[in-house]
């Protein structure tokens, strides 16, 4: 009995995705309003404001908050500035070649991540240099500048290089061919890049501990902090002013990120 | 110019690739500290491959696997079955599991993480080597969907519904038609969450639990805090590095060829 309905829902193609379906609503949706939850109650789990009064009184955490946006905002800068020549570089040379230089840029990205901030921090003592914010930015730009350069580097080489050719024939300078034509031909995989680089930035925790030598706090660890000691409600409510952050980003930057994400690296 | 192009690429890639070639360069010395170079060594490769090192860094790399192997199999089943079911969707709905398929790769790793943990204590289950692995699972099947989905866009649609005229069932159907043309797009998907599941640190620490239980990413945290790096884990992040290197180096030359062969 319960074997022929099986067969029957199997018969449906569209109903395998029913399994999966379940799984998320387990595992993603319902931890999502996990979070909202446990941000609007307070420890006895009864509806409260009090994570966010906490969130605005403490001068320390609001600080914390913007100090890491401005970290992110440094760092996806000093990216999309390092990375667009050289994805204007790439996109212009043969296609072999440039593929191999533009899976050398990935590469490290099989790092764990840890390793690599470590390695960063190895480079600054082997160097004399200082651990802090010098060290702190040129870790993120380290970890997170191939997220930028790859989205740019696609978008460019899939220009219609035709384009560039006819601003040229009609007289148009270097400079007025790159502001007007290449520029906003390339807004969609610079705004995918925005967020690709800006999102983790925001959230990272360790590896600004480990930069910094413990000094420098991001958002993101003080998160974590209050997880660890229990306090889940305050915890909860600053994942949900995190996650309200992205959310802006995100619609900010377009949902036209699709096409450049699919197929991931490999 | 093109000399000045050639040097900027060079340039950003001695950059990218400085901190490894540091830590490469100072697996071959046996020295405590990195950064400390005591004379050519192949000590620490011996004492990583004898296994006296500390009996947790070689619990960690197993663990780091173990997870890694399962949670990549889990996801690529149900990924494939998935896509399989995402792909035969109407359109409304089909939007619909897409947006939540996107979820967990949009969202950054500590809210995943954090509300997974949330999911795991309030349903009172004790984490450790399950939960993580469920975590693993919840990141790394988005990434399995979006693999096998243009593969069955490329498919011929005739060739299933022909095997179940001719009295297949649906699982025949599903071996012996479906299977082998969405095959390359499972063994890139379940290549993708391997790698994704052991680089994970974010998720992992969340819902790993505090009753023992490490992974590579965990160690190399705890080791860090503590101040120090496990001199091993110098020769064995080498290794990874290589191993990488190589496994892709293959994968870019076998595309190259099909190329060629078209």
């Amino acid at each position: 009995m319960l074997g022929s309905r099986i067969t029957a829902l199997l018969a449906k193609r569209r109903n395998w995705v029913i399994p999966y379906v379940v799984f998320m609503m387990i595992f993603v949706i319902a931890p999502l309003f996990l979070i909202v939850y446990y941000a609007f109650t307070d420890a006895d789990g009864a509806f409260s404001l009090v994570n966010f009064r906490k969130f605005m009184v403490h001068p320390e955490s609001v600080n914390t908050f913007v100090y890491s946006v401005g970290i992110a905002l440094i760092t996806t800068l000093a990216c999309l500035v390092l990375s667009y020549p050289a994805a204007w570089i790439l996109s212009r040379s043969d296609n072999s070649t440039s593929q191999t230089i533009v899976m050398l840029f990935i590469l490290p990205m099989w790092v764990n991540i840890l390793i690599r901030t470590l390695a960063t921090v190895a480079l600054f003592d082997f160097l004399n240099m200082p651990l802090g914010e010098g060290a702190l930015i040129f870790g993120m730009i380290y970890n997170f500048l191939p997220f930028m350069l790859y989205p740019i580097y696609n978008t460019l080489q899939k220009m219609d290089k035709s384009l560039i050719e006819a601003a040229q024939d009609l007289g148009a300078t270097p400079s007025q061919v790159f502001l007007k034509v290449i520029f906003p031909l390339s807004m969609p995989g610079i705004m995918s890049g925005v967020v690709m680089v800006f999102m983790p930035t925001i959230s990272t925790f360790a590896i600004a501990e480990l930069l910094t030598m413990n000094n420098i706090k991001l958002f993101g660890t003080t998160i974590q902090e209050n997880i660890n000691n229990g306090m889940w409600n305050y915890g909860a409510a600053l994942s949900l002013i995190m996650l309200l952050l992205m959310g802006v980003t995100c619609l900010l930057g377009g949902d036209d990120d699709n096409e450049t994400n699919e197929g991931g690296l490999m | 110019m093109r000399y000045i192009s050639k040097i900027y690429l060079w340039f950003l890639l001695a950059l990218l690739y400085l901190p490894i070639a540091i830590i490469i360069f100072f697996s071959f010395t046996d020295s405590k500290v990195l950064g400390n170079w005591t004379g050519f060594s192949l000590k620490l490769y011996c004492s990583l491959f004898a296994g006296n090192v500390q009996h947790s860094l070689v619990g960690a790399i197993w663990n780091t696997f173990a997870i890694a192997v399962i949670a990549s199999a889990a996801s690529t089943f149900l990924g494939s079955i998935a896509a399989i079911g995402i792909f035969n969707l109407r359109n409304r709905t089909r939007q619909i599991v897409s947006f939540m398929n996107s979820i967990p790769m949009m969202n950054s790793d500590i809210i995943t993480g954090i509300s997974l943990f949330l999911l795991f204590v309030s349903l009172g289950i004790s984490q450790g080597f399950t939960t993580v692995v469920l975590a693993h699972i919840t990141f790394c099947t988005p990434y399995v969907v979006l693999s096998v989905l243009p593969r069955l866009r490329q498919m011929n649609p005739n060739i299933y519904e022909a095997a179940l005229d001719l009295g297949a069932t649906p699982i025949q159907a599903l071996r012996k038609v479906i299977f082998p043309e969405i095959r390359p797009g499972m063994v890139s998907g379940f290549i993708l969450a391997f790698t994704l599941s052991i680089d994970d640190f974010a998720v992992t620490i969340f819902t790993i639990g505090n009753e023992g239980l490490e992974t590579l990413s965990t160690f190399i945290y705890a080791d860090a805090r503590k101040g120090g790096l496990t001199p091993e884990l110098r020769p064995l992040s080498t290794i990874i590095f290589v191993a990488v290197l190589v496994l892709l180096l293959i994968i870019n030359k076998r595309s190259e060829n099909k190329f060629a062969n078209k």
